[in-house]
């Protein structure tokens, strides 16, 4: 049984002008236990929504979500985040860390809400990526890269089985988004978790041996219907 | 854990207006507890003064003043009443304790009373208790000019046993009104924590026959306190009934605690609009919270979001915005206490300088559970409009950008 089973699912949004516009339409799609996969696609395609479909943060129309044997469609909001917060992982494009908070706290906000707070293991993560010296520096005293690094930390802070990365490498320069992508796939495979990353990068594409074309999976009518 | 470090890393993040907020309900439970605090203390404290009396006998005239100028050395006398008045009371079968005051001079402000020895050696101020010297001392002997100084005169004004002095007339202190006499002092009280430390006591004689006083005055005195027998259940009645509903030209003054409440039903109307001044501090206060947090609700949506993403529950949230807002009441209830110990000492050394009765400020009073709770209550439920707003965000829109 694969970890992740996506299955009929669809979703579209409500445009300013009142119309249903469809977003998400996948048949199928299947993601195994400690694989990683990249999907690749323009922007715009809803690369961050089938991610938050995914993650539980949004509710499909349709279809099933099934991940670790649970299918995600059918729980309950609560349900949803306590699956999102004992399984998954999500790296963001803009790191969402926060602000007010230490590299160590935000790690350790990655896990309180699943597992619980383990200050050992967030300290051995922030050391894994490199800033066993910063665990008490706040996001803004750190570059760019090294709040990646941070967001890194985060995602696999709650023992995640899935790790979702939607354009993780959108504000590095080239030479330090390929390191990144070959750090979050280095740390993933230590902590045995599956990688489902979305990109419209190509040269961060070819480090995967799976990588698919978003558009060949979703296959949106990209019309309009009326209310 | 978890819950708290977010609260915490929220307030210090808006520490500006946590600060500001939080001295608002500072304010709010500063004043209530004090202004609650100190009419209940002082009332419970004024109306169980009695300098070990039942009552005060006077010249025609209201029964607060009275007791204000006999008990606590306030305000003027309303006017003196013989010695046969004196002698009259003094042998009446239910009357213990009778001792003539008189007065109408100072030292620097601080009054002198003319009484006789039996208010030392015969009243016990409190039960069990009566004045005592400070080592060295010894009473005023009534034929000489000696003087007995207060406690707190002897603190303010340096005077102990041997020293001598002036006494000025009137009540008031004025350098211009010396009287030639020179007293001695022979002694200091020990502290009572009553309204006789604050005064210099002198033989009746003294101030009866003080150079310049009007020669009528040698044969009056201007109060006389009485202590009831205690098998006398219906004295005071009677005396009651005597001088002040068949006769018209003393008054009796009976109990001196009733009167003295009269004086707190009089003055209600003060502690009534403090305490609304200090109702509607806590309404703005918990208004400031409300305000705050609402405010600040645009900006903690893509945190809030994060959060959510996270795996915290809308509950979750809920539960953080609504422990800010109680925090921000809780960390202002701290200050409270600190301003009520700042306000109530200085209430408190008034009261203390003006009429020798101590109030305590460590005394417990339930105000300092019931406002620090309600003031809590109150920021936790400021904190309801913004929690649901938290509850309300949706995770999506708030973690943009989106690809």
């Amino acid at each position: 049984m694969p970890l992740l089973a996506v299955s009929e699912l669809k979703k579209s949004f409500l445009t300013p002008e009142g119309f249903h516009q469809e977003v998400i339409n996948v048949k199928q799609f299947t993601l195994n236990d400690e694989v990683h996969m990249a999907l690749e696609g323009e922007s715009g395609l809803g690369k961050t929504t089938f991610l938050n479909l995914i993650a539980g943060i949004l509710k499909p129309d349709d279809g099933r979500i099934i991940i670790a044997g649970q299918a995600m469609s059918d729980l309950s909001e609560l349900e949803r985040d306590r699956l999102r917060a004992t399984t998954i992982g999500y790296i963001f494009q803009t790191f969402n860390l926060l602000q007010g908070y230490t590299c160590l706290e935000n790690v350790l906000l990655g896990m309180s809400f699943g597992p619980g707070a383990d200050k050992a293991f967030a300290e051995t993560l922030l050391q894994r990526v490199g800033l066993g010296e910063h665990l008490k520096h706040r996001p803004r005293q750190l570059s760019i890269g090294q709040q990646q690094r941070v967001a890194v930390a985060r995602a696999l802070a709650n023992r995640p089985k899935l790790v979702l990365a939607d354009e993780p490498t959108g504000n590095l320069d080239r030479k330090n988004a390929s390191k990144s992508v070959t750090l979050i796939r280095e740390v993933c495979r230590e902590n045995g978790a599956a990688l489902l990353l979305v990109s419209h990068d190509r040269e961060i594409l070819s480090q995967f041996e799976n990588a698919q074309e978003f558009g060949d999976i979703n296959k949106t009518s990209r019309e309009e219907t009326s209310p | 854990m978890t819950i708290w470090l977010i609260v915490f890393r929220s307030l210090r993040q808006h520490a500006l207006s946590t600060i500001v907020t939080a001295f608002s309900v500072a304010l709010a439970g500063g004043l209530l507890m004090s202004v609650w605090s100190i009419k209940q203390q002082a009332e419970a404290t004024f109306t169980g003064v009695n300098a070990g009396f039942d009552a005060v006998l006077g010249a025609r005239g209201s029964k607060l003043q009275l007791v204000l100028n006999a008990i606590f050395n306030l305000e003027a006398s309303p006017g003196n009443l013989t010695w046969s008045d004196f002698l009259d009371v003094q042998s009446n079968p239910d009357v213990e304790l009778a001792v003539p005051i008189a007065v109408g001079d100072n030292y620097h402000g601080y009054r002198l009373v003319g009484t006789t020895l039996d208010f030392f050696e015969k009243n016990e101020y409190a039960p069990g208790k009566k004045y005592a010297l400070q080592p060295g001392g010894s009473w005023f002997d009534p034929r000489r000019r000696e003087a007995v100084v207060g406690d707190f005169v002897a603190r303010k004004m340096n005077l102990k046993a041997g020293d001598t002095f002036h006494p000025f007339h009137g009540l008031i202190f004025d350098d211009k009104n010396q009287h030639s006499e020179t007293y001695v002092v022979v002694g200091v009280l020990k502290s009572s924590n009553t309204p006789a430390d604050q005064v210099i006591w002198i033989p009746l004689e003294g101030i009866q026959k003080m150079s310049g006083h009007d020669p009528k005055m040698a044969t009056e005195v201007s109060a006389v306190l009485v202590k009831l027998k205690a098998d006398s259940a219906l004295a005071g009645f009677q005396m009651d009934l005597m001088y002040n509903r068949q006769g018209n030209r003393l008054t009796f003054a009976w109990p001196i605690g009733t009167v003295m409440a009269e004086l707190f039903d009089k003055i209600g109307w003060f502690d009534r609009v403090l305490t609304l001044v200090s109702y509607l501090v806590a309404i703005v206060a918990t208004a400031s919270i409300l305000a705050s947090i609402y405010n600040s609700m645009n900006e903690r949506r893509r945190e809030i979001a994060i959060l959510r993403a996270l795996g915290a529950r809308r509950t979750t949230v809920f539960t953080c915005i609504l422990l800010e807002a109680a925090s921000i009441s809780f960390l202002g209830m701290l200050a409270g206490f600190a301003l009520y110990g700042i306000i109530f000492t200085i209430v408190a050394g008034i009261i203390r300088v003006q009429t020798g009765v101590v109030l305590d400020t460590f005394k417990f009073n339930l105000v300092m559970l019931w406002a620090p709770a309600s003031l809590i209550a109150l920021g936790a439920l400021a904190g309801i409009v913004p929690a649901i707003k938290a509850y309300r965000t949706d995770v999506a829109q708030n973690l943009a950008p989106t690809s």
